[in-house]
């Protein structure tokens, strides 16, 4: 039978997520490392949420806050951009990523600035803004350590909280040892972090434009909240003549007294901490600054528009899908080709593109953990499920693995060819183990097949009923 | 069309139905000694609180733990004398070089340990970040239970920035190994006067 899960790659020059994940796994080490070191994090979100009575109450409030925001966007995004203005904010308009990069690159024109402090901003990851900007001569600098540390690789962040958590400490102590001179095999993690704050400081200090993410746009006051732990938002966009903030459509949130909600869910869903050590709030530039806001769409209206997907978009990016997920957490986030990896990535990127992302959907056990720790409610694994069907409907899907779903779908269907199919396979994988045990079958791929059972349940059952 | 209307008008097209905002979005934290629970918290996420009973305590404690600092700058009004220099500068980059900062946070939350400083408070926005140490000093008085309660208390547009600090600044990006001092303050002392 052919394997009903495998599926070529999606485009000719880029491995899709399975071949990806083949890869990473090849190194059964690191992939145990990567598995475990995730899972702690989780575990770390289970200890702080169950310090928290009304846990599962918040979560609902959370949701449905995101639902009131979602159903009346328009509305917010005019009262947010009215009151931003009477801050003396200047509000931009995006309808895609490019338009986005134009505007950065336009804004850094108008200041004189060819050189920029970045905080952690998943928008312009998707946005590519870093390549556009050095393509037309702009020096960009990303100040989180970790963002810093994958910008020195010359890779995408691999999660959107801990962007290099694909690494080793001695790969970080050999980036550093080449670009930031540190010493030949240093690879403690404190002397590294010490090392990135003396390089990072110089660059705050002398960078004229900072740009930073937004974690949430309040619409009855016009500001916005910029979530850190490190302190390089506030360094960079405190120092600089221009803090230019960029964010989606649905970073939205109607009232002030909202925060309270998604800041007690947000560090706890995303690392365990009761809240990041720095929640900053920007209302107006200060004295001699000037402050811009971009407002990105990039697909995100389509999304609205899709009422299987749509929830999606209230996602708060904790990251908490990602370390509970156990493919994710076995396949590392480069495995998913998109700015935003893991489950979540995975209902967000079909969006963008469908022929690109067809196989993102697939990288799932639909176990649902990922739904359970959603602070925000959203239903990751129905949607991966959702995508599966609109992904095969609309042809995305290659048809070996539509073959193999026919076939199945046929087995399971009849009760009589299922029994038939069940007994053939048992009697196959016990006289002749290698029909399955052998490297045609990707089910045997780093794992051994069981032991056949002489009886199927039903066989069992049956027997049992006459014995009596 | 330019982009704003667009973008606004295909959210127009697309967004669901109204859908209410729910009836509760406040939920209460018992805790029964604000003091101790925050105190707990702070230790928790690598901060040192100190409890004192007024401003002559907080400046012994201050004076004793501090005094290998050559540059201070102090913001809270009775211990402006614990300050090496006025240090009345126009631009914030000439912060760089101070070692500690004094400032007097507004009110600090129970749950999580996080205290709200305005911009006000710090003269200029980058120095409770700039600095290489940090003491903010509140009022046992000003804690609130939780986030909503803090909020409840809080005109957030009042200033023009403001921030919730909790902690030193850190980071877990190397092999989620926790290094206190990232790019913010290496070390915050909290301390809580009892009679102030």
């Amino acid at each position: 039978m052919e394997n009903p899960f495998g599926s070529k790659p999606a485009t000719s020059n880029m491995m899709n997520h399975s071949e990806a994940a083949e890869v990473f796994t090849e190194d059964v080490d690191r992939t145990t490392w990567h598995d475990k070191t995730l899972w702690f994090v989780r575990e770390k979100r289970d200890k702080a949420v169950f310090q928290i009575p009304e846990w599962e109450a918040l979560r609902e409030a959370g949701s449905r806050i995101k639902h009131n925001a979602l159903s009346n966007l328009d509305e917010y995004l005019l009262e947010f951009e009215q009151n931003a203005i009477k801050n003396g904010v200047k509000i931009h308009w995006a309808a895609d990523g490019h338009e986005h990069n134009e505007i950065v690159l336009q804004i850094l024109k108008e200041t004189g600035a060819t050189q920029m402090v970045k905080s952690k901003s998943m928008l312009t990851e998707e946005c590519h803004l870093n390549d556009f900007l050095m393509e037309k001569g702009v020096d960009v600098v990303d100040t989180d350590l970790g963002e810093r540390v994958v910008q020195l690789a010359g890779e995408p962040p691999s999660h959107i909280v801990m962007p290099c958590i694909h690494k080793k400490k001695e790969e970080i102590g050999e980036l550093f040892h080449e670009h930031l001179g540190t010493e030949k095999g240093a690879s403690d993690p404190k002397y590294l972090a010490e090392a990135a704050r003396q390089h990072l400081r110089e660059k705050f200090l002398t960078r004229r434009a900072a740009l930073t993410g937004v974690n949430f746009a309040i619409a009855e006051t016009g500001g916005f909240v910029v979530c850190t732990n490190e302190g390089n938002a506030d360094m960079g966009a405190h120092l600089a003549d221009v803090h230019i903030a960029s964010m989606g459509i649905e970073k939205i949130i109607p009232k002030a007294h909202h925060l309270g909600v998604f800041l007690r869910l947000l560090a706890r869903s995303a690392t365990g901490q009761p809240i990041t050590t720095y929640s900053s709030h920007f209302h107006r530039p200060r004295q001699g600054q000037t402050m811009h806001i971009i407002i990105v769409d990039n697909g995100r209206t389509t999304q609205l528009g899709r009422p299987d997907f749509r929830n999606s978009l209230k996602c708060i990016r904790c990251g908490a899908c990602m370390n509970t997920c156990p493919v994710y957490r076995r396949s590392g986030g480069h495995s998913y080709h998109n700015a935003v990896a893991g489950p979540i990535g995975s209902i967000l990127a079909p969006n963008l593109d469908m022929r690109k992302n067809a196989d993102l959907p697939f990288a799932s056990t639909l176990c649902g953990s990922c739904s359970n720790v959603c602070p925000v409610k959203i239903d990751i694994h129905d949607q991966l499920y959702k995508w599966r069907q609109v992904l095969v409907a609309e042809g995305y899907v290659d048809s070996t693995k539509k073959q193999g779903m026919k076939l199945m779908a046929s087995v399971l269907s009849s009760p009589k060819l299922f029994r038939f199919s069940g007994k053939a396979g048992r009697t196959m994988m016990r006289l002749l183990p290698y029909s399955v045990s052998n490297p045609l079958n990707p089910w045997f791929k780093q794992r051994e097949m069981p032991e056949p059972p002489k009886e199927s349940f039903r066989e069992w059952y049956v027997n049992r009923e006459t014995k009596k | 069309m330019n982009s704003r209307e667009r973008i606004l008008s295909a959210v127009k097209q697309n967004k669901p139905e109204l859908q209410p905002l729910p009836e509760t979005t406040r939920f209460q934290s018992d805790y029964p000694d604000l003091v101790a629970k925050f105190s707990e918290i702070l230790r928790f996420i690598g901060g040192t609180p100190v409890l004192v009973a007024d401003y002559a305590e907080a400046e012994t404690y201050i004076r004793q733990t501090y005094s290998d600092l050559p540059s201070v700058v102090s913001k809270v009004p009775a211990l402006q004398h614990l300050a090496t220099t006025e240090w009345d500068v126009l631009d914030p980059h000439q912060l760089e070089t101070v070692d500690l900062a004094i400032i007097q946070g507004v009110f600090g939350v129970a749950e999580n340990s996080a205290i709200w400083v305005p911009e006000e408070r710090g003269g200029h926005r980058v120095l409770p970040f700039i600095c290489q140490h940090l003491v903010l000093l509140l009022n046992t008085a000003d804690l609130v239970p939780n986030m909503h309660d803090a909020y409840e208390r809080l005109n957030i547009s009042e200033s023009g920035f403001g921030v919730f600090i909790a902690g030193p600044s850190k980071t877990a990006d190397i092999e989620q190994a926790l290094v206190i001092g990232a790019h913010g303050a290496r070390s915050l002392s909290v301390v809580l006067l009892q009679n102030s």
